[in-house]
């Protein structure tokens, strides 16, 4: 039944034969596209501004590293910022000038929360930094990956994915189709379009580096049929290459996304946990492949982008645009708005946000800005209650159950919502287009995943904590093993030295005396190692003061006993090494006493302490209730210190 | 009669080896519940139920000595989620264990900082770093934002900071339809 409809509805709508061989993904909608205001006029190119503000979030990933310092004068193309961790991109002066600041600033993002930015003044010159081409036909294609990470190129469809990690061989599956994005399925947008009417060429040749880098056989550019010039103008061109072909897509949002695209070109439906390579597909951008094509034959990094400016303003146009060019340039290039705009939407009408407000950069994801009014962009009708007409899944382009969905996020069931593949949604907005309830069901979703994603966090910070709790107890637990060991340890080897030692000095006493004895013009062997005597006891004697001023330290104190004390006293014929060992003794006696007294002195102290110090640290697996009155403690203490606290801030 | 007496007999032999075959076979480790209630638990180590740390608050609730609400970083949410794995009644956070408080981390401030050691002994996850009579800073990565260290500082270097919202961590809100003030007269714009 079906296929008669299909058939029936191509006959009536006269499909041409070049999209006779597309294979159609569910859902889809079909939204008022707005396209004709902004390709009247040529891509124009934005003067230099006078401030550029770039933010180091433009991408997904890591926030990259910064290299320069305010006061900094860089030229253009000069490196900003560097890419730090695998999934980050570098960033870009995008013309010469001093760095005035790096500080927070309000970026273009939903939260409207500011962030790190960097501030540029231009110097006016713009003055290119040395730029290295690369010939990439003869260079190693790791390398040139490499290379590629530093050029601070993303996804410029909208989704700011870094670039390298895309090209980069994972050695799992090897990629042998590429897919240029040219969809541009969203209304009012038109930067890819211009590009490809005007620099269908350099697309081409950038087509070829991505196609070399990826090793993929064949290309297909996926464009959509409301874009008849772009057609024509990539059609022409791609006869340069071989084992390309343009495939025209019919117009039905959302045939922009990457997995939606696979499958218009296609017929591939790439299961939901598996990644486009893993079938050996990779989809690019038109712009982005533009920009890899300038990377590697000019040397030029990622500093600008086609914008669109459109909507409420006077002359709607693309503009090349310079990363961090106020919005508000933009729009007096644009001819200025029109008295009754209200706000400024961010991408296109489907998937962008309003911007919290007017004075933001131009980021790599801004593709186009469109200034709103309530008659272009009616606040949405109150929502009404969900009657499960279940036309959001006849729009799902995912084959998802967006009723169900929006239940489980509507009421925090997040676990329930994540069965139902709540990740696996592309957010493009088709279930709020189509509910005649008027229920902002993306705005749920959203809500949910972000829940859900902090959720995880937390249970990741917790599993964490938990680890390094039980690292911790399992140390303590150890240390206090090794110390009852040592403990055990030295008094076994004390009591046989105890012994060992009092027969061996004598011994050894009687036999120096005996030796002085015999020599009494003493050689220079000996004086010598009597010099080296007193020097030893003159060190001991230091090393004691020393122990005596820690008295934690109680380390030597038995050998001192074994060895020193006992043979002092009956030796009239003393050498010059006993009498520095007599002196010796008595300063031990001393330093011994005065590590007694303080060691007496610590204890007290920590007996003091005892009640109120974490003492947790040194029983760690005693009875329960010993600890449970430590932690009251600790918790009285806490109570105190907050209170304490609380009005010396009221104070 | 006797054939049927002798099957059975038989079957409940062979049945009864079985299973003590398999309880030895495939004997659980540990207690199975002690760890599904802390996996539960927010992994603080603050020790606000009662007890000196998650793990003995979890042996606690098994045993059936604690009840499950005395968990305040784990808040209502984590009462629920230990009422509905326990089988019992929910109960509201008991207020006598304290009240849940946004998240925070702990932060020396380093001027101030004696380096005495005191808050490492504390710190039930290691988080802070630092050497006798050296400075002391946090690991705000790590730290669980338990208080603990905050007792024992001698000179109350240490504060609790609250975890600022950051496009980081920022969180799409919950949809509500923005109220409008109707005119006075009553009449639909």
């Amino acid at each position: 039944m079906n296929s008669i409809i299909q058939f029936a509805s191509r006959l009536i709508r006269g499909q041409t034969a070049e999209t006779a061989d597309v294979h159609k993904f569910h859902g889809g909608v079909h939204p008022e596209g707005h396209k004709q205001l902004s390709t009247t006029l040529p891509i124009a190119k934005l003067a230099i501004p006078q401030k550029l503000v770039l933010p180091l979030r433009q991408h997904v990933g890591y926030i990259p590293k910064i290299k320069v310092q305010v006061g900094d004068h860089v030229l253009k193309g000069q490196m900003l910022a560097e890419a730090e961790g695998n999934v980050s991109a570098a960033i870009h002066a995008p013309t010469s000038g001093t760095v005035s600041a790096i500080s927070e600033a309000v970026i273009p993002h939903p939260s409207g929360l500011p962030d790190m930015c960097i501030t540029l003044m231009p110097d006016g010159k713009d003055e290119w930094t040395t730029l290295q081409p690369t010939d990439w036909r003869n260079s190693d294609k790791k390398a040139l990956v490499a290379s590629l990470r530093s050029s601070g190129i993303v996804g410029l469809g909208g989704a700011t994915f870094p670039t390298h990690i895309k090209v980069r061989a994972d050695g799992k599956s090897q990629v042998h189709t590429l897919v240029i994005n040219a969809a541009e399925c969203e209304p009012y947008i038109t930067c890819d379009d211009m590009l490809m009417r005007e620099r269908a060429h350099e697309i081409i040749k950038g087509m070829e580096i991505v196609k070399y880098l990826l090793n993929a056989e064949k290309c297909i550019v996926g464009i959509e049929d409301n874009k008849p010039e772009a057609i024509v103008a990539m059609s022409e061109a791609c006869k340069a290459l071989p084992d390309t072909s343009v495939k025209v897509v019919p117009t039905l949002y959302p045939s922009g996304d990457g997995r939606r695209l696979i499958h218009l070109v296609s017929g591939i439906e790439i299961p939901h946990d598996k990644r486009s390579t893993d079938v050996g597909i990779q989809v690019f951008n038109v712009a982005t492949v533009l920009a890899i094509y300038r990377y590697f034959t000019f040397g030029e990094p990622a500093i600008d982008r086609i914008v669109t400016i459109t909507g409420s303003v006077n002359t709607p146009q693309n503009f090349e645009v310079l990363f961090g060019t106020p919005l508000q340039t933009l729009i007096d290039a644009a001819g200025g708005v029109q008295p009754d705009t209200s706000h400024f939407i961010m991408g296109g009408p489907m998937m962008g946000f309003d911007l919290p407000t007017i004075d933001v950069p131009i980021t790599k994801a801004a593709n186009c800005i469109i200034a709103a009014t309530p008659d272009l962009f009616a606040p949405p009708p109150p929502a009404m209650p969900c009657i499960r007409c279940a036309r959001c899944a006849d729009a799902c382009p995912v084959n998802l159950q967006p009723q169900e969905l929006y239940w489980f996020s509507k009421s925090d069931n997040f676990e329930k919502a994540r069965d139902y593949n709540l990740f696996d949604c592309i957010e493009c907005g088709c279930c709020t287009y189509v509910c005649p309830s008027n229920i902002p069901l993306v705005q749920y979703y959203r809500y949910a995943k972000s829940e859900i994603i902090s959720a995880d966090k937390a249970k990741e910070a917790a599993d964490l904590a938990r680890e390094r709790n039980e690292f911790r107890l399992a140390r303590i637990e150890r240390e206090k093993m090794e110390r009852a060991q040592k403990h055990a340890e030295r008094a076994a080897s004390s009591k046989a030295e105890n012994a060992k030692t009092e027969t061996a000095k004598t011994e050894e006493v009687k036999a120096e005396v005996t030796g002085a004895a015999e020599r009494p013009a003493a050689s220079t062997s000996t004086d010598d190692a009597k010099k080296a005597a007193i020097a030893a006891a003159i060190e001991r004697a230091k090393a004691l003061k020393a122990a005596a001023a820690q008295p934690g330290d109680t380390q030597n104190r038995p050998e001192l006993k074994a060895a020193d004390t006992p043979k002092t006293i009956d030796k009239p014929a003393q050498t010059e090494d006993e009498q520095v060992r007599a002196e010796q003794a008595k300063k031990d006696k001393q330093a011994l006493i005065a590590a007694a007294i303080e060691r007496a002195k610590a204890q007290k102290l920590a007996a003091a302490q005892a009640g109120v110090t974490p003492k947790n640290v040194e029983d760690a697996s005693p009875a329960v209730k010993a600890e449970i009155s430590e932690i009251d403690a600790i918790r009285e203490k806490a109570k105190q210190a907050v209170k304490t606290h609380d009005s010396d801030s009221e104070a | 009669m006797l054939t049927a007496l002798y099957i059975m007999l038989g079957l409940a032999l062979a049945l009864g080896i079985t299973l003590g075959i398999s309880a030895l076979l495939f004997k659980v480790e540990g207690d199975p519940l002690v760890a599904r209630i802390d996996a539960i638990l927010p992994q603080t180590q603050c020790g606000q139920c009662g007890y000196p740390g998650c793990k003995p608050y979890a042996m606690a609730i098994a045993k059936g000595e604690a009840d499950i609400n005395q968990c305040p970083p784990g808040g209502d949410a984590g009462a629920r989620a230990l009422a509905d794995l326990m089988g019992v009644e929910y109960k509201p956070l008991n207020a006598e264990h304290g009240l849940p408080k946004p998240k925070s981390v702990a932060f020396i401030d380093e001027n101030t900082c004696i380096g005495c050691t005191l808050c490492i002994q504390a710190c039930p996850v290691d988080a802070i770093l630092g050497a006798a009579k050296h400075m002391h800073t946090i690991i705000a990565s790590e730290c669980t934002g338990c208080e603990l260290c905050l007792a024992p500082c001698p000179v109350d270097c240490i504060t609790m900071q609250p975890i600022a919202e950051t496009p980081d961590n920022w969180k799409w809100k919950y949809p509500v339809i923005p109220i409008k003030a109707m005119p006075a007269d009553g009449s639909l714009v």
